[in-house]
């Protein structure tokens, strides 16, 4: 076994979803596979190769910045549209802080 | 149905411009009727999820108005394209084949949507896909797979299964798609279509809604090379509305396709053709073969780290994954299941919204980055996609391209591996690795089996050397490959 029932809901935690006991039995299993098969990359002896943090690699560190110019934004009415619920000009949440 | 609309399925990017300019049909007309013949068409493969006829036929208005004042209309003009629904097209509704976005009308465009519609041409729709292009069959979009068109029964592909089965069911002339671990060229390949993935930053990511940041690119589908070429054309270049977008010098493909193959050096990888089925294997032999006819040379080569390659792209890309999904918490994205607290509120609506394959790969990201488990799963996997990078570079001191198959059989079943994830991950062994690399690679019809499933031959070369790939797919094309 390389995942208990009980990591998978500690995982499932982490990742903020509520999932069903069908839910977790069912991931258990197909992380215990899907965890096995990456398994075989131990096989690779990588002690002297840096992991890769860009594929064009060959690029200058600052190849890709841009002037730092001001533009318009999306405007409030706008940026708001798909909210799931808006009030007064922003989003609205349940309360998070008890007074 | 009109005259017009029976006989669009055929037209490509050349022909639709000559009947422009001869005037045989105006924009307006053709963009109706193309609306027309996919709306009755769309049944039969769920392609499309979403059309949007006002802005199509805006797009062919501007198109008949520059036509009629003598000015360029430009290289897209009439076009009809499909855009895969993870593409972001302001005021048209863009699920990412999500229940979670069954809602979402995005307040701007991206980037290679903008650029193609300056170039005149016009979206027809928003195509079907795995829901945030998380699959390889299609069969996980909350709407419904998308059926093969060669054959009801079998999958399209995926996760682009809609923009592919769309360009071969001939409703548009070309689609967009995005392949972040083969999920333009295998749908391709099933659907016998020309599928490509530019090389990574080529074309900018703004609008592609993001599932693995480091492996995402946005690539074209046509009927033909040149289509596809075409469409890549007018959406590459730099855009700083993506660091990542590169500033790499932008050749003019159609140029370069000038059929001159001779003497190329192609690198057949062994490790490729190890488990690929003989039905796949037959029409993509032959493929070489009519290469080697053209004048190319060709030679085995070893790609030695590629057996790891889906652990590792799995890996990487659910890591990524878990990180770009957080956002969708019930607060910005439309869709909420309300409850009492807001940690129980994001954990109910992400438990509610997504469908399986994301959930596990969810799951599957977040335990690999977890505490305790970073440096085995996600650090070891980034130096193996060092290895992956290196054997290409090695192979590309040798050989201008490399010729492989795409996926190790042809399109399967509907439901016939969906149970079976592991199963289903290890059928991107050859898709993967170019990914992997960021180096340009496409599919390219090369045959059929003998039940008549198409097969694809996959084309991969140098970083931004696009124009290079597009010359021997279009010698080869030209040259029957099409038909094996």
């Amino acid at each position: 076994m390389k995942i208990t029932v009980q990591e998978v809901r500690y995982v499932a935690d982490l990742a903020n979803l509520k999932l069903t006991d069908q839910e977790i039995d069912r991931l258990s299993k197909d992380l215990d596979d899907i965890l096995a098969h990456m398994d075989t990359l131990n096989e690779l002896d990588t002690s002297n190769v840096q992991p890769m943090a860009q594929v064009l690699y060959e690029a200058e560190d600052t190849a890709t910045l841009r002037e730092d110019r001001e533009r318009p934004p999306l405007d409030n009415a706008t940026a708001l549209l798909n909210a799931a619920q808006a009030g007064a000009g922003y989003y609205k949440v349940p309360k998070v802080i008890e007074r | 149905m009109s005259a017009l609309a029976a006989g669009i399925a055929t037209l490509d990017a050349r022909q639709v411009r000559k009947g422009l300019d001869a005037r045989d049909f105006s924009a307006v007309e053709l963009t109706s009727s193309a609306l027309e013949f996919a709306q009755v068409e769309n049944p039969q493969t769920n392609a499309y999820l979403t059309f949007c006829p006002e802005r199509a036929l805006a797009a062919a208005e501007r198109v008949d108005k520059k036509l009629a004042s003598g000015e360029d209309p430009g290289p897209l003009a009439g076009v009809t394209v499909a855009v895969k629904d993870v593409i972001v097209t302001r005021g048209v509704r863009t699920t990412c084949g999500s229940r979670l976005l069954e809602r979402y009308v995005p307040p701007y465009d991206a980037t290679a949507v903008i650029r193609l519609e300056q170039a005149g041409g016009i979206i027809l729709g928003k195509t079907n896909c795995d829901e945030f292009a998380m699959g390889s069959s299609n069969e996980n979009s909350a709407f419904g797979p998308v059926m093969n068109p060669f054959a009801p029964d079998r999958v399209s592909g995926g996760s682009s299964g809609g923009s592919a089965a769309a360009v071969a069911q001939g409703t548009a002339v070309v689609a967009l798609g995005s392949d972040t671990g083969g999920s333009v060229r295998q749908p391709a390949g099933f659907c016998g279509v020309v599928g490509v993935t530019p090389t990574y930053g080529r074309v900018s990511r703004y609008g592609l809604t993001a599932f693995a940041s480091s492996l995402d690119h946005i690539g074209p589908f046509g009927r033909t090379v040149r289509d596809a070429a075409l469409l890549l054309q007018t959406i590459a270049g730099r855009d700083e509305c993506d660091a990542t977008s590169a500033f790499a010098p932008l050749p003019d493909y159609l140029a370069q396709q000038n059929g001159d193959v001779k003497g190329r050096k192609l690198g057949l990888p062994r490790e490729y053709f190890d488990g690929l089925s003989s039905e796949s294997a037959g029409p993509v032999l032959k493929g070489v073969e009519l290469l080697k006819k053209l004048g190319c040379e060709v030679k085995e080569i070893s790609l030695p780290a590629t057996k790891y390659a889906v652990a590792c792209y799995y890996i990487i890309a659910t890591a990524e994954a878990s990180a770009n999904l957080a956002r969708y918490d019930g607060v910005r994205y439309t869709t909420r299941v309300a409850a009492d607290t807001l940690s129980d509120m994001y954990r109910a609506t992400r438990g509610a919204g997504f469908g399986a394959e994301c959930k596990r790969r969810i799951m599957l990201g977040t335990y690999v980055l977890s505490h305790g488990y970073y440096d085995a799963y996600y650090l070891k996997a980034q130096k193996v996609r060092t290895l992956i990078a290196e054997d290409f570079r090695k192979a590309f001191a040798e050989v201008d391209a490399i010729i492989a198959p795409v996926s190790p059989s042809p399109a399967f079943k509907i439901g016939e591996k969906i149970d079976d994830p592991v199963e289903m991950y290890l059928a991107d062994i050859y898709t993967v690795t170019g990914d992997l690399a960021g180096i340009p690679c496409m599919s390219v019809p090369c045959g059929k089996t003998a039940g008549g499933l198409p097969v694809g031959m996959q084309i991969l070369t140098r970083h931004f050397d696009e124009a290079g790939m597009f010359r021997l797919a279009d010698a080869f094309e030209k040259a029957g490959g099409f038909t094996g």
